[in-house]
């Protein structure tokens, strides 16, 4: 496998609508920003791009099929060959992995990976019979198909088994609305306390709108390179991109169905030992088998021992305050069941930003410093690719340049990991970048 | 939290002209043309090897699959093992379990919603391996507490079958 590396991304802004651009539109728009910070022009681009990764999740919210083909000739990058991504939640990350094997397997040496969603297009209500569609349509789907309420049945769980609390969950809200604040990319910008969330109204017990991802509108692009594609493109625009490698990717999947989650033995990562873990029942329905796969492939190909100690930041998937708790855990930046005690350390926070209340251990490993899918905003296909361009911001130090502010830049950043979650925990895929040389 | 907007609506209004401006180059400034579009569709679907549990529940049982290779137990069937790959027979399922986790919706998706809030909740019941998802009813959904969780339950079913599973739900044992 050849190495493979990020040199430039761009996000077109996250919004509830954003009915004066369609999907081809929007993702022109990142393409584009990608292009600029690059140096590279689209004549250009269009000669040496060797091709392209598609990421939309939903059909459904589309309602246009083959749209990839279509945003391939709005980009002027046809005849380059190209293939569409679908995998729910995870879609944007499994295809920045996709792009990543068509780089490593010598396919290509110049790569990018696109992704939009349209989720505007129905009311709140449908988008989410759209998205509950992403479960069982036997079993699941015609019981109550909402995706809020699996999550809220799984962290009922979490907090039986472990005594996480609401209080907790809502931290998680405080910290990446806050952390917004200062990403001019993300869809809800604002500082709200425990009481916020806790008062907000009840969506599924417990989770409030506020403990709750929005839907939006929105897409990213991420350009991917082999060494000989750094050459290209120093060649072609006289510039020295400034990349970050990938250097770890994992994935896993667990069973659709969370009724379906067996009873076993958690899968231990490097710095665990199984008597950390007697006469738990892993993963149930409180945990993530398949993100704990993900991870343990990730570190092991990035060389990771122990990821609170050698991760810098990570852009998760946090779709629900509660999964981001439950991802701490399969990530193994605590123990299974101390997710809750952990954003309460303060050990995921931004260590500069003022949240409005104290912290022991304030800042030791930023957890979505860009605010993340609750703040952000959540355009599926967008999602797990913006992370990507988010992350490789980070480690070109580059986030003033980006966001107009220094203020969640992660200082001395090195290692980053984007972490990208489908279904009830159904597909998880997880990439480690680190700082070029 | 109150809301201080008007809710929105979805109906527009019924509109056959819209004026061009003599200067073309002043169309990059239209607004964008919003359109409502219907789109309705009945499929034709089969439960295939499925089937059976949906056949049970017309018959007021709660029919699983177990393994005949490894006795791995379903509450929600499926036809071949997850663990061993082997085939599963049907079997009865008590109809008599525990909450294992549960939830109240107070939204949900837009075919459900006008069933809110109701409860959402994962059973579990003895010798069985796996989960099945169903709907609880009896209990006041604005006293949902994690003491909910372990609570005896026992299935009932509807007199009139839709073949769905929701023909199929459970109330607490004792009401």
């Amino acid at each position: 496998m050849r190495p493979v590396y990020a040199v430039s991304g761009g996000v077109s802004k996250f919004a509830r609508a954003r009915p004066e651009l369609d999907f081809r539109g929007m993702v022109k728009e990142a393409y584009d920003y990608a292009l600029t910070d690059l140096h590279l022009t689209p004549q250009r681009a269009r000669e040496i791009v060797d091709g392209t990764i598609c990421s939309y999740f939903s059909d459904h919210f589309t309602r246009q099929l083959k749209a990839g083909s279509m945003v391939q000739d709005y980009l002027g990058l046809c005849p380059k060959p190209g293939k569409r991504i679908e995998g729910g939640g995870a879609t944007g990350g499994l295809a920045v992995q996709s792009g990543w094997e068509a780089v490593a397997s010598g396919r290509f040496d110049i790569c990018v990976v696109y992704g939009f969603e349209t989720m505007s297009r129905v009311n709140t209500w449908k988008g989410n019979e759209f998205i509950a569609l992403a479960s069982d349509t036997n079993f699941d789907y015609p019981v109550g198909g909402f995706y809020s309420g699996y999550y809220a049945m799984m962290v009922v769980r979490h907090m039986k088994e472990f005594g996480t609390t609401v209080e907790q969950m809502a931290l998680v809200s405080v910290k990446n609305h806050r952390n917004a604040l200062h990403n001019p990319y993300a869809q809800k910008r604002r500082q709200i306390t425990i009481e916020d969330v806790r008062r907000a109204e009840m969506v599924a017990w417990p989770l409030t709108m506020l403990d709750i991802c929005v839907m939006s509108d929105g897409a990213a692009a991420l350009i991917l390179c082999s060494e000989d594609g750094l050459n290209t493109l120093h060649k072609a625009t006289g510039h020295t991109p400034l990349p970050a490698k990938i250097t770890g990717v994992g994935g896993g999947l667990d069973a659709m169905r969370m009724a379906d989650r067996p009873h076993g033995e958690v899968i231990l990562l490097p710095h665990e030992k199984p008597e950390d873990y007697r006469g738990l029942n892993y993963p149930g329905v409180h945990s993530f088998r398949a993100g704990r796969t993900a991870a343990k492939a990730a570190y092991q190909m990035a060389g990771i021992t122990n990821p609170l100690e050698e991760l810098d930041f990570i852009e998760l998937h946090d779709a629900y305050t509660s999964s981001e708790i439950q991802t701490y855990e399969d990530m193994g930046l605590c123990r299974y069941g101390e997710g809750g005690k952990f954003v309460e350390s303060g050990t995921p926070f931004m260590p500069a930003v003022d949240y409005g209340y104290h912290f022991p251990e304030q800042g030791r490993i930023p957890i979505n410093p860009s605010g993340g899918l609750i703040a952000c905003g959540h355009p599926v296909g967008a999602t797990g690719i913006m992370q990507g361009v988010f992350a490789l911001w980070q480690l070109q130090g580059s986030i003033h340049t980006h966001f107009g502010s220094d203020v969640l830049q992660v200082k001395n950043a090195r290692r980053g990991a984007i972490h990208s979650h489908a279904g009830t925990g159904t597909y998880v895929v997880i990439s480690i970048l680190e700082k070029g040389e | 939290m109150s809301e201080s907007r008007v809710p929105e609506e979805e109906e527009g209004t019924v509109l056959f002209k819209v004026p061009l401006p003599k200067d073309l180059g002043a169309l990059r400034e239209l607004a964008p043309l919003i359109i409502k579009h219907h789109y309705e569709i009945d499929y034709i679907h089969s439960y295939a090897q499925d089937s059976p549990f949906f056949a049970g529940l017309a018959n007021k049982r709660l029919l699983g699959t177990r393994c005949g290779n490894c006795n791995y137990t379903y509450a929600t069937p499926r036809a071949h093992c997850m663990e061993c790959g082997g085939p599963c027979d049907w079997v009865d399922l008590p109809q008599e379990g525990q909450i294992h986790t549960f939830t109240v919706c107070y939204y949900g998706s837009e075919a459900f919603l006008k069933e809110t809030p109701f409860i959402l909740a994962l059973i579990e019941f003895p010798g069985v391996d796996t989960l099945f998802l169903t709907r609880v009813v009896g209990l006041d959904p604005q006293a949902s507490s994690l003491d909910w969780i372990g609570m005896a339950v026992k299935a009932k079913f509807r007199r009139l079958s839709t073949f769905r599973p929701t023909d199929v739900y459970f109330v607490p044992i004792g009401t």
